[in-house]
């Protein structure tokens, strides 16, 4: 399989410039890739920096050192060096991310939430609504939610929210954080059905998953960060 | 990206004393994009945003700007009467104070339909149809369309602003501060009306803000000024998730967030 993400001696170092300039490592030195229809599960203990680093393959954070390249329109492209409209146009065709928590817009509904990655990409409003409308289904959002702001919608309602929103698009590399920390049984096997698709029509997942089940339902290789080694699962079920 | 850039802006500077005004700035803005600038009043945002605007002159550097029909032009190298067309047909200026950008003595309606007549419309049921069109657009009351802007609330005259300045489908807008002076019920419905505006239409946008949710919330791109320097640039999120520059620090950790 095609190797998406290749990331490569990569450190960061948080400068806290108005406490004395204090320095916070976070991790260095890490070299892993994620390939086409596979599932990397970033796993560590709480601080250990996965979300740093998921953060950093979206170009949210700022690398202190080390490469990040990934395949975009066919070539690898370096992000670390890459201009704003190249990251941005690597974020709208090629790099999803689902966040932990929704960033919520005021008086944006649920359903143009959702929406939202295609009409940038130019689908028409109809096919958009249509498309944003399954996925909330799918993941129990009740239709009489959907024209309201999810500014007032339970912790794991807004997390479905944002993971209809994060695969409402075919993006070639995906990025989860958390998808099902606050889901109940049902829903959190919905995203876990959603990834399986998602890879098996090729994107490469890289993931954060506390849940052990979860995790061991989609994880077709696993990145340890404190060992910075890669163990490959044996998918037994696919 | 493989198209052109909209506006190419080099080593601009306007120093009305030294840390007063902006001093070397360079970027470029592409078509489509929203480019912020934030910083506490008196980095020298708004100058910038005048001289970008050819509403003021540079001490040094240079802005050209590629027009509708792809000619590259050197702003302060036009007359007078050509900056002003451009102002007219090609861009949009969005003030603070929308007294500043309105005029306050005709009909809200006719304030939509200059723009229009300035560049060649003159039948007047087609103006009365757009400028209705827009009313509507903006989320004003088209029984309102006669009433002068005197006696439209702030948010409807701000809205009103907007509606004049997007009527000739301008390729760039420039913003100071739009949604400065406003309730926090009536920014919200401001800011996701421009948003929706700006994406509709493929605007370009400079816009300048001390709010960073609201460049969050707008902003593609962020520029953040300090005593007239630029300190940081790069993607917005990026910027304000994890910002490298002490003085983004500061004005990123010195947010309250309800």
């Amino acid at each position: 399989m095609q190797t998406m993400i290749d990331v490569q001696g990569l450190t960061k170092v948080f400068t806290l410039h108005n406490q004395g300039g204090i320095q916070l490592p976070v991790f260095s030195g890490i070299d892993f890739s994620a390939r086409q229809q596979e599932c990397t599960v970033l796993f560590g203990e709480s601080g250990s920096g996965k979300s740093t680093l998921l953060r950093s393959l979206y170009a949210n954070y700022l690398p202190t050192s080390g490469r990040i390249s990934v395949r975009h329109r066919g070539e690898m492209v370096d992000m670390t060096g890459a201009s704003s409209q190249t990251l941005l146009q690597i974020r709208r065709e090629t790099i999803g991310y689902v966040s932990q928590f929704l960033r919520v817009i005021p008086r944006v509904s649920a359903l143009d939430v959702v929406a939202q990655p295609l009409r940038e990409r130019g689908v028409d409003e109809h096919h958009a609504h249509r498309r944003a409308g399954e996925l909330l289904e799918r993941l129990h959002i009740p239709e009489r939610l959907w024209s309201l702001p999810p500014g007032t919608f339970s912790g794991g309602e807004q997390q479905r929210v944002n993971i209809a929103r994060g695969f409402i698009v075919d993006y070639p590399v995906l990025l989860l954080d958390e998808p099902t920390a606050s889901l109940d049984h049902r829903n959190a096997a919905t995203v876990v059905e959603l990834i399986q698709e998602a890879r098996s029509r090729g994107t490469a997942v890289v993931g954060i998953f506390h849940d052990a089940e979860v995790r061991d339902a989609v994880a077709d290789q696993i990145y340890d960060i404190a060992s910075q080694s890669t163990i490959v699962q044996d998918r037994a079920v696919s | 990206m493989n198209t052109e850039p909209l506006l190419q802006v080099r080593n601009v500077t306007k120093l009305y004393a030294a840390g007063k005004g902006c001093a070397d700035v360079s970027f470029d803005l592409y078509p489509g994009e929203v480019l912020g600038i934030v910083g506490e009043s008196g980095s020298g945002k708004s100058t910038l945003l005048s001289c970008l605007s050819a509403r003021l002159a540079p001490d040094q550097g240079s802005i050209q700007y590629v027009n509708r029909e792809g000619e590259l032009l050197d702003l302060y190298g036009l007359s007078e009467s050509r900056q002003r067309q451009l102002q007219r047909t090609e861009w949009g200026i969005v003030h603070q104070h929308a007294r500043d950008g309105l005029r306050m003595g005709v009909s809200g309606g006719a304030n939509i339909g200059e723009r229009l007549m300035a560049t060649g419309q003159r039948h007047y049921g087609d103006l009365r149809a757009t400028a209705e069109r827009w009313m509507a657009d903006v989320e004003l009351d088209i029984d309102r369309i006669d009433d002068k802007p005197t006696t439209y609330s702030g948010g409807m005259q701000q809205r009103l602003q907007i509606a004049r300045n997007l009527v000739t489908h301008p390729r760039l807008v420039f913003m100071d501060e739009p949604t400065g002076g406003l309730d926090v019920s009536v920014q919200a419905r401001l800011l996701d009306l421009l948003r929706r505006l700006v994406t509709e239409l493929g605007l370009a946008v400079v816009i300048v803000t001390h709010d960073l949710a609201v460049a969050r919330l707008l902003a593609q791109r962020l520029i953040v000024m300090r005593r007239g320097q630029v300190v940081e640039t790069g993607l917005t999120d990026q910027v304000l998730d994890d910002p490298q520059h002490a003085y983004t620090q500061l004005l990123v950790s010195s947010v309250l967030t309800p």
